[in-house]
Order: C-alpha cells, then sequence, then structure tokens
C-alpha cells in the first residue's frame, strides 16, 4: 500500500527540482515558478504528515502557505513588470543596481 | 488495487511537469507546464483525504497565481524570442548543490522513524479544518488575511500610473 514514505519521496524530488531550476535559471518569472514548487513540496509535505497523524494542524499551516504564496507572486510580479517597464529585461544577471 | 497506478500516475504527472517548469527552453512552455504540477499535487491532497485543501489548492493555484504568472510572462516576453528568453547557467555548480540537498533529505528520509498513527481510510478533513482555524488557530488566520490585503494593496500602488 501507498505510505508516508511514498509521499515523502514525490516531496523531495519536487524541491530539488525546485532548488535545481533556482539556482540555475536567469530569467526572474522561471525563479518565480521554481520557488511555488517548492512551496507545493512543503505543503505536500504538511498534508502527508496531517493525514498521518490524524492532526489537522498540518492542512492549516498548509493554508497559510498557500495564502503567503499568493501575496508573493501578486507583490513579486507587480515588481517585475516595473523592472521591465524600466529596463525591458527580466534576467536577474542585469538588475544588478544595487550590487547584490 | 486502482490506488497504486494512479498513485504513480499523479507522481509522474507532478514531477514530469516540475522538471519541464524547470528545465524548458521555452518560458510559456514553463508557464504552461506549471498547471500539470499544480492539478498533480490537488490529486496527491485528494489522495491524503484532505478533499478542501485539494479544491482550495486548485482555486488558489491554478484559478489565481498561474493566471497571474502566465500573464506577467506575456507582458515580460516579446513573443519572437519566447524560445530563447529563458537561457540558464552554473549548471554544474547548481546539479552538485542539488544533488547534495537531495541525499541530505534522503538520508533525513530514511534514518527517521517516522510515527504513523492513522490507518488507511478516507475521511473528510473539512471539519477538523474549520474547528482549528476558528480555534487555535485564529489570531494566525486574521493576522495573514491582513497581510493579505495588505500585499495586494501594494501590488496595486506599485504598478499603478501616477495621477497628478
Amino acid at each position: 500500500m501507498i505510505s508516508l514514505v511514498h509521499y515523502l519521496i514525490v516531496s523531495i524530488l519536487l524541491f530539488c527540482i525546485g532548488v535545481a531550476g533556482f539556482l540555475c535559471r536567469r530569467n526572474a518569472l522561471v525563479l518565480f515558478m521554481s520557488v511555488e514548487l517548492m512551496l507545493n513540496a512543503a505543503n505536500l509535505a504538511f498534508i502527508t504528515f496531517a493525514r498521518f497523524q490524524g492532526n489537522p494542524s498540518g492542512s492549516v499551516i498548509a493554508f497559510f502557505v498557500m495564502v503567503v504564496a499568493a501575496a508573493e507572486v501578486a507583490v513579486g510580479l507587480a515588481i517585475l513588470v516595473l523592472v521591465f517597464k524600466n529596463r525591458s529585461s527580466v534576467d536577474v544577471n542585469e538588475i544588478s543596481l544595487m550590487k547584490g | 488495487m486502482i490506488a497504486l497506478p494512479l498513485f504513480g500516475f499523479f507522481a509522474l504527472l507532478t514531477v514530469g511537469s516540475a522538471l519541464i517548469v524547470s528545465f524548458s527552453r521555452s518560458i510559456v512552455y514553463s508557464g504552461f507546464a506549471l498547471l500539470g504540477t499544480f492539478f498533480g499535487a490537488a490529486g496527491f491532497y485528494l489522495f491524503l483525504s484532505s478533499d478542501f485543501v485539494a479544491v482550495t489548492q486548485v482555486l488558489i493555484y491554478v484559478g489565481g497565481v498561474l493566471v497571474l504568472i502566465l500573464f506577467a510572462i506575456m507582458l515580460t516576453n516579446k513573443i519572437e524570442d519566447a524560445t530563447t528568453s529563458n537561457p540558464s547557467l552554473n549548471r554544474i555548480a547548481g546539479a552538485v548543490l542539488t544533488f547534495v540537498l537531495f541525499l541530505f533529505l534522503v538520508g533525513i528520509l530514511s534514518g527517521t522513524d517516522w510515527v504513523v498513527q492513522d490507518e488507511e481510510k478516507f475521511a473528510s478533513m473539512v471539519t477538523p479544518i474549520g474547528n482549528a482555524l476558528l480555534s487555535s488557530y485564529l489570531l494566525p488566520f486574521e493576522v495573514i488575511s491582513i497581510a493579505l490585503l495588505a500585499a495586494l494593496l501594494g501590488a496595486v500602488v506599485l504598478v499603478r500610473r501616477e495621477v497628478r
């Protein structure tokens, strides 16, 4: 039968793909999508633990993660569209005005 | 007995789409592949008898986040460079770091003795989630709703045009 470990393996794979995408890409939009992948992996782990412990706290925290993701995407994409208006590029290597 | 093939299908859908999201050359493909990842995750939530979370996942992620991301893709990329707008760098360093992280997480997974209390049966989580949200998690619930409102107002203020 499908056990807790199976779900956690999928979660780990999803998280590592997100990390790889975040480290290797230069387009800021793909970085956003990779962060979404990582958040989804964390959510999957939370729901898994909630289910197998019979404890709703994990589901509630997954809700909070979703809300934070929505807020992050709204503000982040607004900033991104502004950056594109000013510099006509969303390449993170060229957005280096603050020498980060 | 249908559970195992279905689980495999959802795992393939989720991980395969995630691979396309992270490594596709075209950013438009990345955006649309995100749809598969979100739906696959919703399928896993149904497996885990979290029906309410699955519906919320489809509503918030597919209906809100994905549409926003697709709009941003269309706004920030010209159609003619959609296939070359997504270069990658640091491939080797990124792969090594990711592999180290993967080994670390798998080590934790195999080294921990996971406690499993619940037996394998479907039980809807709607009532426990509602009770938890309105009792022990009431204050975080209110705080996060204000945070969401502030973020949405901030997004509007950022992109509006100055009116004099």
